[in-house]
């Protein structure tokens, strides 16, 4: 730090001797231009790459299109978003992202709260004990997709027969839709609750001593110290990684799809799982992007709870 | 950077703490090592019951990932996973660096030289990350085949070079906010011009910070399904997808095998997530929460 402060100087002696640019390279590197210059390739690229690509299909939805046929699109109004919002398949769909997005999370705010606890203070060895609790967040889904298949197997899976232990029959995920729904609920929660630890970490490390100090002279109890002074720090945490994590599960797609292919039937097929199907099983692409941008404007609705709540975390810091 | 590489703590507690959340880190931990544990399993091993915790470890099914012995006797073949891994770190390693030099000038300009609507960028940057893979995919899918990008390496690298862009733009704009700007002010103070403070004020004091997104963005890319499974072909397929494939539609699925596939393909992201610790509420959020 110290080296690039006094090395500062030097630099400006040496920009002096460089001479001004004119014309239309001059125009273009001009001061006021340099915001927005080097901005442009990244708003360039996501254009092309993706937001195209979004209109493109956002255009779509309003067409009657399968990209399986020649047939060119033909326009349909809002009818494609009529049939979405009317099918009661979609909304039985929309049920299964609910249960697994409310059990999911729900389990995570607990599970990661408790390990946040558990993690709060220093001790021997902690910063490799973290390292075996974080790294499920790290791996991808389609392993862990994976790795719960095999957990799951009836004869192979380790908790398949520790739950076979309890109960008369065998642990089999696709028997009944609430043990599939459960299943997916499982794996997703055991991937993301430490996530929602290193959130509450966050909020414990951020309470200040002296609330503390202050509370032990006032002798209040522990249950009265976190309500009054540890749980307002963390509260703000817990709103963020209970909006971050619902905005993530709404989206599921990879454990659903390598886990129970959405079954039995269709009781744990999710929204994304639908669309993918409706999209590149049925080619019912215009119809496919209908039901997407309904999930799109639900995602953008809740992004912008979450800057909201952040905005709110910094200004109350600030304060 | 003197910033400690661990997650901050409040207090101190001893040994008994350690046991007790020695316990529960195992116990956490221990479908990840019953994985790594298969992956060493002869086959008789993997499927005995009760789940053997001793044995003869082997490194069979890591040979087996790579080379399959052939039915009818002869050679064993190549199983083109040797492909499917390189497939994976070119394509994750092309796009993130791209995405990250892109991604670097853009957070600056947006650190620094704030726009009209910068907010309104930033947002709809976020958004583009937020949304689900899955509608993204459909006209990509449609326009890819048109232009015939489908199963190349231009494709899916340009595709996850936008992919991992707005990641980069929040986690680098969220250094770039962090750092004192009382030192680049007495450089521009001093006359030095905007590129060398860009250069050699603010760049060097983000180099832990660059690296930590690289490796992020890298893992999630690495990571990445959805888009891999519909876009890449045989020669340009990743790793995830398949292992999807060797394990789709089998009846008899040889779980060492799988297993040792992924011990592979998780061992690199278990290490980095231990030496990432500090970093990892950043990346896991873009950047939006800092501590």
């Amino acid at each position: 730090m110290t080296t690039t402060a006094s090395s500062a100087a030097a630099l400006a002696q040496q920009d002096q001797g460089g001479r001004k640019a004119v014309g239309f390279i001059g125009w273009i590197l001009s001061p006021e231009r340099r915001g927005p210059l080097l901005v442009a390739p990244a708003i360039v690229t996501l254009f092309v790459v993706n937001i195209f690509p979004l209109l493109w299909s956002f255009g779509l939805s309003f067409y009657e299109y399968k990209a399986n046929r020649i047939a060119p699109p033909a326009f349909a109004g809002l009818a494609n978003y009529r049939y979405v919002l009317t099918d009661p398949e979609i909304w039985v769909r929309f049920g299964n992202t609910a249960m697994i997005v409310v059990g999911s999370v729900a389990l995570q705010l607990v599970v990661g709260f408790l390990l946040a606890l558990l993690f709060a203070q220093e001790f021997p060895l902690r910063r490799y004990l973290l390292m075996l609790i974080l790294s499920p967040m790290m791996l991808s889904l389609s392993a862990v997709g994976v790795f719960f298949k095999l957990f799951y197997d009836p004869t192979l899976g380790f908790i398949s027969r520790f739950i076979s232990l309890f109960t008369t029959d065998t642990f089999v995920i696709l028997s009944t839709p609430a043990r599939a729904t459960i299943a997916v609920v499982v794996a997703d929660a055991w991937m993301w609750s430490p996530f929602v630890m290193l959130l509450v970490l966050a909020g414990l490390v951020s309470v200040p001593k002296y609330l503390y100090e202050a509370a032990e002279i006032d002798r209040a109890g522990r249950w009265r110290r976190f309500r009054t002074i540890t749980f307002p720090y963390i509260r703000s945490l817990l709103l963020l990684a209970l909006l971050f994590r619902t905005i993530e599960t709404f989206k599921i797609f990879d454990i659903v799809y390598l886990l129970t292919e959405g079954g039995p039937g269709s009781s744990t097929e999710t929204v994304s799982v639908y669309v993918y199907r409706l999209a590149f099983q049925f080619f019912r692409t215009s119809q496919a992007s209908a039901l997407g941008y309904i999930m799109v404007f639900a995602v953008v609705v809740l992004t912008s709870l979450y800057l909201y709540a952040i905005q709110t975390r910094q200004t109350e810091a600030r304060a | 950077m003197s910033e400690r590489r661990e997650v901050r703590a409040i207090g101190k507690a001893g040994w008994g703490r350690t046991l007790g959340a020695g316990i529960v880190s195992l116990i956490y931990f221990f479908p990840v090592y019953f994985i790594l544990m298969t992956a060493f399993k002869t086959r008789p091993d993997a499927l005995a019951m009760p789940i053997k915790f001793f044995f003869s470890p082997t490194l069979e099914n890591f040979y087996s990932v790579f080379w399959r012995a052939d039915i009818q006797g002869g050679g064993a073949t190549d199983s083109g996973f040797s492909l499917y891994f390189f497939n994976s770190l070119f394509i994750s390693g092309t796009s993130v660096t791209l995405a990250l030099i892109i991604g670097t000038a853009a957070a600056y300009a947006f650190s620094r030289f704030p726009l009209r609507g910068n907010d309104t960028y930033l947002f709809i940057i976020l958004t583009t990350r937020m949304l689900p893979p899955i509608i993204a995919i459909i006209p990509i899918f449609v326009l890819f085949r048109v232009f015939g990008l489908s199963g190349s390496y231009t494709g899916i690298i340009a595709l996850y070079t936008a992919f991992n862009l707005p990641f980069s733009i929040w986690m680098v704009k969220s250094f770039f906010d962090d750092l004192d700007r009382d030192i680049e002010d007495a450089g521009r103070m001093d006359g030095s011009s905007e590129w060398n403070v860009f250069r050699k004020v603010c760049l060097p004091q983000i180099y832990g910070g660059l690296a930590a997104t690289f490796v992020f963005a890298v893992i999630l890319t690495w990571n990445e399904f959805l888009f891999a499974l519909m876009l890449t072909g045989t020669e340009t397929r990743t790793v995830p997808v398949a292992i999807a494939r060797t394990i789709g539609g089998q009846v008899g699925v040889d779980w060492g095998l799988m297993s040792a596939i992924e011990t592979l393909f998780i061992i690199p992201v278990v290490i980095v997530t231990f030496l990432l610790q500090n970093q990892l509420l950043r990346g896991v959020t873009f950047g939006t929460i800092r501590k």
